[in-house]
């Protein structure tokens, strides 16, 4: 899909500014405690039409917990009181790409049913959400046999046939290696550019997401720092989060050459030795 | 004989429609013990149906539907798992009610017609009531198919993709405590779980779709109902223990075909 190409990873500063109409979701000082533990205190962020935000952060940093905030399957503390308030723009589709979920095997459901069950309509919208997400040839499947990478491709179908305003994407680049993700970034970019929605990504991997990204928020409990790839990989905050050798500064710069197909699963179409020079292996201060 | 036999027959075959995608969904949600409990509290609703002089089915589907909302409330609390939370309601709301029903004076009370279920005695008038019941429920399944499967797929998928979960949770239990109070005359409380679940169970390998898993446990519990009766008749067992063992042979028979 982009074969003979030189990409510059700065491109995304590009569609920085352009785009920033009525915000769809509005979330305000928002603090979450889950079972005793403070999970969120006094988040803010804001979600624009046509705009790629990526949270990042450690283990345990609330990074699911805010995206669940943003879907509505977790209040803030005390209703929309002293906890902070969410606001969203009325009649709001949102597609949701969970990392995974469990269907009981009693229940005898297809790809393609499941699937009609987001979005009832003729078959062949559904045979091209999946085609998109490249698991068409999965769509007679039963659900239950499905690996744990098809059944994401496959919720990422539902997620993009529901035309959705705003699409949530839970760890989508767990399990896949980093031709798929370049793949998958790419795909959600053409999204982004077709539907003008808003996409709030989770992620680990730090180098391509803020390749992919408008936005980065790091995330600890609270927001460490946020704004542009750029911006935050300079941040002292985000080395502090992530180790010294997490994100060169010059990353924004950083060219990559592109001369291989390469589809979702990842797999090259012919080999082609990568000429990456990141400095990947510092330590993150996991906690 | 067939005015005998024709209103238990159109009675059997009423639950029995219903209990197809009713028990298509006990299944895939995993109520089974759960549809036992309100069923066990149903004999506490019969109970006090009696001493408040009140219809019957009123009071089981009062009963059931305070049993529900109980039970979701003790959920909330994770010390005990469900399973747990479920033996004590359920065995608690069937002790009551034994003791509920043994206390009633004046009318003699066949406790056992309760239990394992009286289809032989019910009279046209129960027939038409069972029968505007099913058409009721399988309307409003009918009409609420695609977001009562999909909280069924995945609650949180659901409510993201805007559909009312806690309202349809809500009419998935309202519907099921209906039908549990129209299966009492059929099977009695202690065998309705059977009704919902052993059909279901049969058609899961026969089928590929939800809706022609429930379709086809319609038709499985349809048969059941129409082999127990006709043992029932031929060798003079009780109705509701020949129905609910006619239904497990049909589903030893499915056992013999592979899964599809």
């Amino acid at each position: 899909m982009q074969a003979k190409e030189r990409q510059y990873i700065i491109a995304p500063l590009y569609f920085g500014p352009f785009l920033m109409s009525e915000p769809l979701v509005t979330v305000q000082s928002v603090s979450v405690t889950l079972g005793g533990n403070a999970v969120l205190s006094d988040v803010s962020l804001t979600l624009a039409p046509g705009r790629i935000t990526t949270l990042i952060g450690p283990n345990g940093a609330g990074k699911s917990t805010l995206a669940r905030l943003v879907l509505g399957l977790v209040q803030p503390d005390n209703g929309n009181g002293s906890g902070g308030t969410v606001s969203r723009r009325k009649g709001l589709r949102v597609g949701y790409m969970p990392q995974h979920i469990k269907i009981d095997d009693s229940l005898p459901l297809t790809v393609d049913r499941f699937l009609w069950l987001a979005a009832p309509g003729p078959t062949a919208s559904r045979r091209a959400a999946l085609e998109r997400a490249g698991v068409a040839h999965l769509r007679r499947r039963g659900v239950q046999q499905l690996s744990g990478g098809e059944m994401q491709r496959v919720l990422l179908a539902r997620a993009l046939l529901r035309k959705p305003d705003l699409l949530v994407l839970d760890e989508p680049a767990q399990g896949v290696d980093v031709a798929g993700q370049n793949a998958l970034y790419g795909l959600l970019k053409t999204v982004r550019d077709e539907l003008g929605c808003a996409i709030l990504l989770i992620s680990h991997d730090l180098h391509l997401v803020m390749a992919a990204t408008d936005e980065v928020i790091c995330l600890q409990r609270h927001v460490c720092c946020s704004g542009s790839p750029e911006s935050v990989s300079r941040d002292p905050a985000y080395h502090e989060l992530f180790g010294p050798g997490a994100g060169t500064p010059n990353l924004a710069l950083y060219t990559h050459d592109h001369d291989h197909d390469h589809d979702l699963h990842g797999n090259a179409t012919h080999s082609h030795e990568h000429s990456h020079h990141h400095d990947h292996d510092g330590p993150c201060n996991h906690d | 004989m067939i005015e005998l036999l024709l209103p238990p027959l159109l009675a059997g075959l009423a639950v029995a429609l219903v209990s197809g995608p009713m028990g298509a969904f006990v299944v895939w949600r995993r109520m089974a013990f759960f549809g036992d409990t309100l069923a066990h509290g149903a004999l506490l609703g019969a109970a006090l149906g009696l001493a408040l002089d009140i219809s019957l089915y009123v009071a089981v589907v009062a009963v059931c539907l305070g049993l529900a909302a109980a039970l979701s409330g003790l959920q909330r609390q994770r010390q005990l798992a469900g399973d747990t939370l479920l033996g004590i309601v359920a065995h608690t709301t069937l002790a009551l009610g034994v003791i509920a029903i043994s206390l009633q004076t004046g009318i003699q009370v066949d406790l056992f017609a309760y239990l394992f279920g009286d289809l032989l005695a019910v009279g046209w008038q129960d027939v038409i009531g069972l029968w505007v019941g099913a058409i009721v429920i399988l309307l409003l399944m009918l009409w609420q198919w695609r977001a009562l499967l999909s909280i069924t797929v995945n609650e949180e998928l659901a409510q993201v993709e805007g559909i009312a979960v806690q309202r349809t949770r809500l009419l998935l239990m309202l519907l099921l405590a209906l039908l549990i109070a129209g299966a009492i005359r059929t099977v009695g409380v202690l065998l309705i779980t059977s009704l919902l679940v052993i059909p279901a169970a049969s058609a899961r390998r026969l089928t590929h779709t939800p809706a022609q898993m429930a379709a086809v446990a319609s038709v499985l519990g349809t048969a059941s109902v129409l082999a127990g009766l006709a043992v029932s008749w031929f060798a003079n067992t009780p109705v509701g223990p020949s129905i609910v063992v006619a239904a497990s042979s049909l589903f030893v028979l499915t056992l013999l075909r592979k899964p599809v």
